[in-house]
């Protein structure tokens, strides 16, 4: 796996085989072993003869566990994955070291250079809405709550989760429509968000830098347009050109409530989510 | 002046004649005193020409001679990011940014392994850059937001430094240095590092950190805060509604394995004296409250 404080690939080993890694680390941290791979080098033999003797691997077989060790680094850093775990690991009576089950994780920054990984993708295992979305260059995950969320930037649409769950709401969705928010990418962003029925409300929060606020105003009329939108729609909206964006929101003729504050965006969402509820 | 950066600094843009590069170099030369600052561009085939007054070099090595630049920021696309900053390294920059986002991690491993010893400092990747208000901006943020003063911000998230920048204007304080730390696992400047430039800062008062759920930067800065900080923290962490295992966004904001959580970093950050806040509009207020008695709002 990755180490993030070492910046290089840590080989991470355990007697305790068979039971969750993170009880073990709990419990009994010093029955796991780390060690830290230099990418010039790769596993060294000693290296790995060390980590399979001190997770007990008997003198006879420590051979095979190296070579079984490095050909697991190899795999992994040749398949760009992010996580490469034999658990448990098997040693045999009759002195075979044997892998009897396996998991892999792979970077998504890394599957353009790695289309056999990549072929293997099963869409059927996913959730639909974050496939779909993925298509559009959106970051989606979908979450329990009711009120939809509509956010260019990582960091931003995770605060505006928390806000929403701060003040008693339920998120239903991140959603990051990235830096280049188009009005196409604002309207499949409504339309991907719409799919779920639980959805009471929608909070867009933009803070428009290099994407100027009139024009995620229009993306957003248009969007509420085309897709019919009818549960409450609350906007925020900072940044570049954010009167003129708070203008054409208040000529659309839509419903939309509009407001400066992220605090205030955030309850009046949860209150308008409420309301909607009770009416129907 | 503040940290890292100011309206002497030379820059190159590596990356320079892409679209990103393009758009974001002009937004950068008319910014502060931009147009004195992006002194060369960098496109292995395009050596010779130049992009909106900026001369273009076949290499690093080749701008830095001739313009004496010593901080590169780079857009160049994904796969060939990480080669970028090696060429940036192996030129004895004292500053890379990279603004890229999505590089495989295995690259950058390779690269940081590689920087190992040499005297270039990276900034990112997948980063917003940094802004000295008023003087230069190196990077994507709209430099209208921010305003000259003397608050540090450093972010591993963009939009939430926009926000800290927005929510100290409204109680009329500005910034010293903004610098963007990136969302990528594997990186270059780490907050603790950039807390300790703010530290011996002359021009800094206090420091609004902002980071988010995955890793434990967050925790390993706050101990060194504890230890060492002279002037006041206050601190922001996202990512506290996400669920466990999921990718929020950027590469880094993971929970894996229950650890890295908003909780745990929140926890840590207060036990060491930072103020904390669990509630994303209220940066700015916080930092306020800590500062405005000393700040007059004619100052």
């Amino acid at each position: 796996m990755v180490d993030r404080n070492s910046q290089r690939v840590a080989l991470m080993a355990s007697s305790e085989g068979g039971m969750d890694i993170e009880e073990v680390a709990a419990r009994t941290p010093e029955k796991i072993h780390k060690l830290f791979i230099n990418p010039d080098t790769g596993l060294g033999i000693a290296e790995a003869d060390g980590m399979a003797r001190r997770i007990g691997i008997t003198e006879r077989s420590v051979v095979q566990a190296r070579v079984l060790m490095q050909n697991l680094y190899k795999a992994f850093d040749g398949s760009d994955a992010s996580l490469a775990e034999i658990n448990p690991l098997v040693l045999t009576r009759d002195n075979r070291v044997i892998a009897l089950d396996a998991k892999f994780d792979f970077d998504a920054n890394a599957l353009f250079r790695q289309p056999e990984i990549a072929a293997m993708r099963d869409t059927d295992e996913e959730d639909p809405v974050e496939v779909e979305a993925s298509k559009f260059d959106l970051s989606y995950i979908a979450l329990d709550g009711d009120i939809g969320c509509l956010v260019n930037g990582a960091g931003l649409a995770m605060a505006t989760m928390d806000v929403i769950k701060l003040y008693g709401g339920a998120p239903a969705n991140f959603l990051d429509v990235g830096g280049g928010a188009t009005p196409e990418k604002v309207t499949e962003a409504f339309k991907l968000m719409l799919r779920n029925p639980k959805l009471k409300a929608v909070l867009v929060n933009i803070f428009g830098g290099i994407m100027k606020c009139d024009v995620i105003a229009h993306g957003v009329v248009a969007a509420a347009r085309e897709t019919g939108l009818k549960v409450p729609l609350i906007v925020r909206m900072k940044g570049t050109n954010e009167d003129l964006g708070r203008t054409i929101l208040a000529q659309s003729g839509l419903s939309i409530i509009n407001t400066d504050d992220m605090a205030e965006a955030a309850q009046r969402a949860i209150g308008a989510a409420s309301n909607w509820e009770r009416q129907r | 002046m503040s940290i890292l950066i100011n309206k002497h600094t030379r820059v190159i843009t590596q990356g320079i004649t892409g679209k990103t590069g393009q758009f974001h170099t002009q937004a950068c030369l008319e910014y502060g005193n931009g147009r004195h600052c992006f002194v060369a561009g960098v496109n292995p085939l395009k050596g010779g020409q130049s992009m909106a007054g900026v001369p273009i070099f076949g290499t690093v090595k080749e701008a830095k001679a001739e313009t004496g630049a010593t901080v590169s920021v780079i857009y160049v696309p994904p796969p060939f990011a990480a080669a970028a900053i090696d060429e940036a390294v192996d030129a004895e920059l004292d500053l890379v940014i990279c603004i890229t986002e999505g590089i495989p991690v295995r690259d950058m491993i390779r690269t940081r392994h590689r920087m190992q010893g040499r005297k270039t400092v990276l900034l990112g990747p997948n980063c917003p850059g940094l802004i000295t208000p008023g003087e230069i901006k190196i990077g994507i943020m709209p430099g209208h937001i921010h305003q000259r003063g003397r608050i540090g911000v450093v972010s591993r998230s963009g939009t939430l430094t926009y926000e800290a920048a927005s929510q100290l204007a409204s109680f009329g304080i500005g910034q010293s240095t903004v610098v963007g730390i990136g969302g990528d696992p594997v990186g270059g400047l780490r907050h603790i590092d950039v807390l300790k430039m703010f530290n011996d800062d002359p021009r800094t008062d206090a420091v609004i950190m902002v980071g988010e759920i995955g890793g434990d930067a967050e925790e390993q800065c706050a101990r060194w805060v504890r230890d060492h900080m002279t002037k006041p923290v206050i601190g922001f962490i996202a990512g506290a509604s996400a669920p466990p295992g999921k990718r929020m966004g950027h590469a880094g904001a993971i929970v894996s394995g229950g650890r890295g959580t908003a909780q745990e970093k929140l926890a840590v950050m207060k036990e060491c004296g930072i103020h904390v806040t669990r509630n994303p509009a209220d940066m700015g207020k916080l930092l306020a409250s800590l500062v405005i008695p000393d700040y007059l709002p004619f100052d």
